[in-house]
């Protein structure tokens, strides 16, 4: 955003091979990669497009069973592959900072934040820790932290996650380096959270003039952050333009199919009669771990063939209720319904019959999944033991499921959870849900760990089902954006309590509550001007953990 | 820090309940060793009279729950009997002169000396193995890191007395730099008790070296790829610096329990090597006690094994919560 014209990395030709199974496979298949001094460069793509891999890359740094097939790569003039191990050191931390995903993990949890902080600065010999320290509470100012004087001294389980995010900029920043790598900073985090980091970011970076390579698979927030983008897409690149330009006037087939996964919308179902029975009725549910109350008096309906998405941020007991509904957690107060009838509390006391109707899909496809266990088995389980069908009856219903996923059964059959991508993955958990013949389906963030192409194939598959087999479904999720694509229905959540509810017309229309609309405010969107309108709009004040924390 | 003074005093009460329970376990177990210490004095040749008088005097006639119940009530007021073996008989023959060696007496500077092979192995086997964990961590797969290994895993697996003839050969024999035979007594200095406790604290050094040094080294390459280990690296730390500021902190609990494990085991199982040193240790006097069916000494030694052991897991125990600093530091 201070682009100076004047070159600090120049990557040519890189090739980069991962190793697996004793054999070198590509990643990066011939990308160049230019970057000035003071520029900022978003870097764009799915994961497993090599996005990671390139950006530290650009660090002459390889991870364990990657390397740099071909190529090179200039900083400031210095080649990075051909220099010494020490020599690199020298720059990284120094000159070449790294912001990774996840901040909580990337923190040593054995020592002070300050502590963390300094180390770069004083191992490089650039400041004393004395000065480092003082250094460090400006930039935590800089950075609108709360307490800058103090949160140092805290260590990093005790700091929040948006928070520790900013102190990991913060970090970066201690040495001035001319170049940042942002790896993801904001995918952890909730959109109100997001939001406030994205402005320190932008802030930060631009007042210091460093240049950054900002790595995320979020086009609209890469829009508020880079002057340039670059599109990646199986380790090759797609194309590369001026944001403004790349947004409004795609050039390449796969770019134009990335900016149209948001346009994927159900039409809202008509509202249902007033008398019908819902599917699902939570009642006054109040609900605790150990003794601290985490739901509060939570209730809301869910009717046939509708889906109810429950929105709100972590920490706010969206998968708590569904833990109460299931019965793993039974409710300290309050009831669950089925169909009119009040189920028992604990799953353990349900029958056969009631527990059949209630399934879950869970985020993570990876875990849910027992990984020695053949497709064919995961589905068969449920199958056998609702349907009770042995034998021939047993796979030709699980074949009829796996159709009804869209895969293939000669082919998907025998396989092991290990054999299928991600979104495959999560069709086998949809299966197995359906296995038991349910009315209703808990999703809970079946999409947030998944590819947004995929994840839109995974809607339209739910979409589909629910028509066909009047389907109920209970969408649990923090993306505004799936909500839009897929909801009846809105209920929001705030730590434990019910905020607003009703159709899905109504919440994205004013008047919202203002928890609702801090909510909606905060999603990010294509236009690369919205954050700094937002700003001058709202005030940083009124963003982020800052605005949460007035309303309370 | 509530939160750890409550765990703490858990584990203490935990640890309280297994001695009570390991103290039945012991009793019984020693009560049931076939024949007993009257019929082992006195030999093929003994009346039944006198077997029964000594059985009488040393209360062996009484119920086996009184029996325990007595030694408990004992051994809780610090009293751990007096010991057969040392009893004078002398009053069968009219000539008690009333005088009984108490087992505390008897067991009191064994187990002193034992203590002191102990902290002289202890102190120089654990700064060794960590170290030399930590050394191979950051030469993983190198010949330095496979030397180490080899060498470590060839000590553990060779017989303690082997060990030991091997380093009288090479330390004594060969190159008489120190004594083979460490029969300390009573009023040696602390230099001379040292030099004579050496030879057998080196062959336990090798002995309990392997455990030490492989956990350090497995716990730490265990974290190497976790991601502020690659923050660090990316911050340009150099790697002594990573493994030993970034690594081993957060690699210490399971370190604490295999190093508190290995000391354990220098106080309860050492008697091979006290063995071939002559070393006056509790494992010698222990061994011989079961010989002659000496119960009381018996039951003592057991005990103190024991309570050896549990606190010893308790303290890693302790140790590796507060090297969390989770717990250290809630929120």
């Amino acid at each position: 955003m201070s682009d100076t014209g004047e070159l600090l990395v120049e990557m040519r030709g890189i090739h980069m091979e991962g190793r697996s199974d004793e054999t070198w496979n590509p990643i990066i298949k011939g990308v160049d990669l230019t970057l000035n001094k003071g520029e900022v460069l978003g870097l764009i793509g799915e994961s497993g497009a090599g996005k990671s891999t390139l950006g530290l890359a650009a660090m002459g740094f390889t991870r364990d069973g990657v390397r740099i097939s071909q190529g090179s790569v200039m900083f400031d003039g210095i080649d990075l592959l051909a220099a010494s191990a020490d020599q690199k050191r020298a720059l990284l931390g120094k000159r070449i900072a790294y912001v990774a995903q996840s901040a909580a993990a990337s923190f040593n949890p054995a020592h002070k934040l300050i502590d963390q902080h300094s180390e770069a600065p004083v191992q490089h010999g650039v400041m004393s820790r004395t000065e480092s320290e003082q250094d460090g509470m400006e930039l935590y100012r800089k950075l609108r932290l709360p307490n800058p004087e103090q949160i140092g001294f805290r260590y990093p389980h005790q700091v929040s996650g948006g928070q520790l995010q900013r102190a990991m900029t913060a970090m970066a920043m201690s040495c001035r380096p001319d170049l940042i790598i942002f790896d993801e900073p904001t995918t952890a985090l909730d959109v109100t959270t997001q939001i406030e980091v994205l402005a320190s970011i932008r802030d930060i970076v631009e007042q210091f003039g460093t240049a950054a390579i900002y790595i995320t698979h979020d086009l609209a927030v890469v829009a508020q952050m880079a002057d340039r983008i670059k599109v990646l897409l199986k380790g090759d690149e797609v194309e590369e333009a001026e944001t403004r330009e790349m947004l409004s006037n795609p050039q390449q087939d796969y770019t134009k199919s990335l900016w149209a996964v948001r346009e994927f919308q159900r039409p809202q179902k008509p509202a249902v009669l007033t008398d019908a029975t819902p599917v699902i009725s939570v009642q006054g549910v109040t609900a605790a771990y150990g003794k601290v109350d985490v739901l509060h008096d939570v209730s809301f309906d869910i009717h046939e063939g509708r889906t109810v998405a429950v929105v709100g941020e972590s920490g706010s007991g969206k998968s708590t209720t569904a833990r109460c509904i299931t019965g793993l957690l039974p409710p300290r107060l309050g009831q669950i319904e089925l169909d009119g009838q009040v189920l028992p509390l604990d799953y353990r006391k349900r029958n056969k019959d009631q527990l059949r109707q209630v399934q879950m899909i869970y985020q993570m496809a990876d875990t849910a999944l027992n990984p020695r266990t053949r497709i064919g088995d995961i589905i068969g389980r449920p199958v056998q033991f609702y349907g009770g069908l042995t034998g021939k009856d047993k796979r030709k219903r699980v074949e009829e499921l796996l159709d009804q996923i869209e895969l293939p059964a000669a082919q998907y059959f025998d396989r092991l959870p290990s054999e299928l991508s991600g979104g495959q993955k999560q069709r086998i958990g949809i299966a197995r849900a359906l296995a038991a013949e349910p009315k209703f389906i808990i999703c809970d963030e079946v999409t947030s760990a998944l590819d947004q192409l995929v994840a839109e194939g995974i809607l339209r598959l739910l979409a589909r089902l629910q028509d066909d087999l009047k389907l109920s479904y209970m969408f649990i999720t923090h993306d505004l954006a799936t909500v839009r694509s897929i909801a009846d229905e809105v209920v929001v959540m705030k730590d434990g309590v019910v905020v607003e509810q009703g159709p899905k017309t109504d919440m994205f229309k004013p008047p919202h509550h203002a928890y609702t609309d801090l909510l909606l405010s905060s999603v990010p969107e294509m236009d690369p001007d919205w954050l700094t309108n937002l700003l001058t709009e709202r005030g940083v004040d009124n963003i982020g953990d800052a605005a949460v924390d007035k309303m309370t | 820090m509530n939160s750890v003074l409550k765990i703490i005093l858990q584990r203490l009460a935990l640890g309280l309940l297994t001695l009570f329970i390991v103290s039945i376990v012991i009793f019984t177990a020693v009560n049931m060793l076939p024949g007993d210490f009257a019929q082992a004095i006195l030999g093929q040749s003994a009346t039944p009279e006198a077997v029964e008088a000594i059985r009488k005097d040393l209360g062996l006639d009484k119920g086996p729950v009184t029996r325990y119940f007595e030694w408990l009530g004992g051994a809780l007021r610090g009293d751990l009997g007096n010991s057969f073996a040392q009893a004078n008989f002398a009053s069968f023959v009219g000539d008690d002169s009333g005088v009984r060696t108490s087992v505390a007496q008897q067991i009191a500077p064994r187990f002193a000396n034992t203590m002191f092979l102990a902290g002289v192995t202890a102190a120089i086997a654990v700064p060794f193995a960590v170290t030399l964990g930590i050394l191979a961590a950051l030469y993983r797969n190198s010949v330095f890191d496979r030397v180490a290994n080899i060498s470590t895993l060839t000590s553990i697996s060779s017989p303690e007395f082997f060990m030991a003839y091997v380093l009288i050969l090479f330390l004594a024999v060969l190159n008489p730099i120190l004594p083979s035979l460490s029969n300390i007594y009573d009023g040696m200095s602390f230099g001379e008790r040292l030099e004579k406790t050496l030879l057998p604290a080196l062959t336990l050094t090798l002995v309990v070296t392997a455990h030490m040094m492989r956990m350090t080294r497995a716990a730490i390459i265990n974290l190497l790829a976790s991601p502020y280990i690659e923050m660090a690296r990316l911050k340009g730390i150099k790697p002594m610096r990573v493994i030993v500021r970034h690594a081993l902190p957060n690699a210490l609990a399971p370190i604490i329990n295999v190093i508190a494990l290995n000391l354990a085991y220098l106080i309860t199982g050492v008697v091979v090597v006290e063995v071939v040193f002559v070393y006056p240790g509790i494992g010698q006097l222990f061994v011989d006690s079961v010989k002659i069916r000496d119960i009381p000494v018996v039951q003592a030694c057991c005990l103190i094994f024991a309570a050896a052991y549990i606190l010893l897991n308790l303290l890693a125990d302790i140790l590796s919560i507060l090297s969390n600093p989770r717990l250290r530091h809630p929120k």
